[in-house]
């Protein structure tokens, strides 16, 4: 992992989960405003697969357990869209809560992929 | 046909509104729970077997909880209502020991479980989510019954 990288990713995680809690529970439904979150937290966990499997070619090795670390990174990814498609499917203001608590819950999933990666057994 | 349409859809308002927000919480604490006991044992069992079962457990309930709460009928309602008092009750006892005695889940070297000190890990959800839960079964008391 790219320490970098990965606060870029956890600074987007945790806007995008602030974002639409607010408008969740100000009352607004589903808009592209709330689902762009999670749509670009896709794109870049999609992109932090691609560097997991790369990085440790290049020396950037984990020092914790790579099991573990995949387990993490592959439910990350599956969050974003079944929160989209659960906010697509029934239009309410608790579906952008629920988008919310999808974006916040990914946030502390790459911080412990962090450490998994850097201080797990190291 | 719109009319019949919509009294022959099941009745199911607890996966709408503030209600899908708890269901999501049990279902994040499911898939947690679940995914790190469970590697646990596979990977180092010999570690601190105790607390990895009770993770193992913890997750069981969280699974069962989930699983009652999207599903509609009376008998939906007394196994979540069962499974969520099962979990305050562990999480109450497990949380006290864990600050009882500091050396039998210690933070550092894998050796904690899900409800050591309340759900700290997990910004004590775990303590807030049996509570949450029991409140909103009483509130949906009709809504089960009707179903």
């Amino acid at each position: 992992m790219i320490a970098g990288y990965t606060a870029v990713e956890i600074a987007v995680a945790v806007a995008a989960g602030v974002l639409a809690l607010v408008l969740g529970l100000a009352g607004r439904r589903p808009s592209d405003l709330s689902l762009a979150g999670p749509a670009l937290i896709e794109v870049l966990l999609i992109a932090q697969l691609v560097v997991a499997i790369v990085a440790p070619g290049t020396g950037n090795r984990p020092t914790g357990n790579p099991v573990e670390f995949f387990a993490y990174l592959l439910s990350a990814l599956v969050i974003p869209p079944a929160a989209v498609v659960w906010a697509l499917m029934e239009r309410t203001r608790w579906a952008v809560v629920v988008v919310g608590i999808s974006c916040l819950a990914i946030a502390v999933m790459l911080v412990r992929m962090q450490i998994i990666w850097t201080v797990q057994h190291a | 046909m719109s009319g019949s349409s919509v009294t022959t859809r099941p009745a199911r308002p607890k996966t709408s509104g503030p209600g899908r927000t708890l269901i999501v919480f049990y279902f994040i604490m499911t898939i947690a729970a679940l995914a790190r006991s469970i590697f646990e044992i596979v990977v180092h069992l010999g570690t601190a077997p105790f607390a990895y079962l009770l993770s193992l457990f913890a997750g069981i309930v969280y699974l069962v909880a989930t699983i009652a709460l999207i599903t509609p009928g009376r008998r939906a309602f007394r196994i979540a209502a069962t499974a969520i008092t099962i979990e305050l009750v562990g999480v109450l006892v497990v949380g006290t020991i864990s600050v009882a005695d500091f050396g039998l889940f210690p933070f550092s070297g894998d050796r904690s479980t899900v409800w050591a000190y309340y759900g700290l890990e997990y910004l004590l959800i775990p303590l807030a989510l049996p509570i949450l839960g029991l409140l909103f079964l009483r509130s949906q008391r009709r809504v089960f019954a009707e179903a």
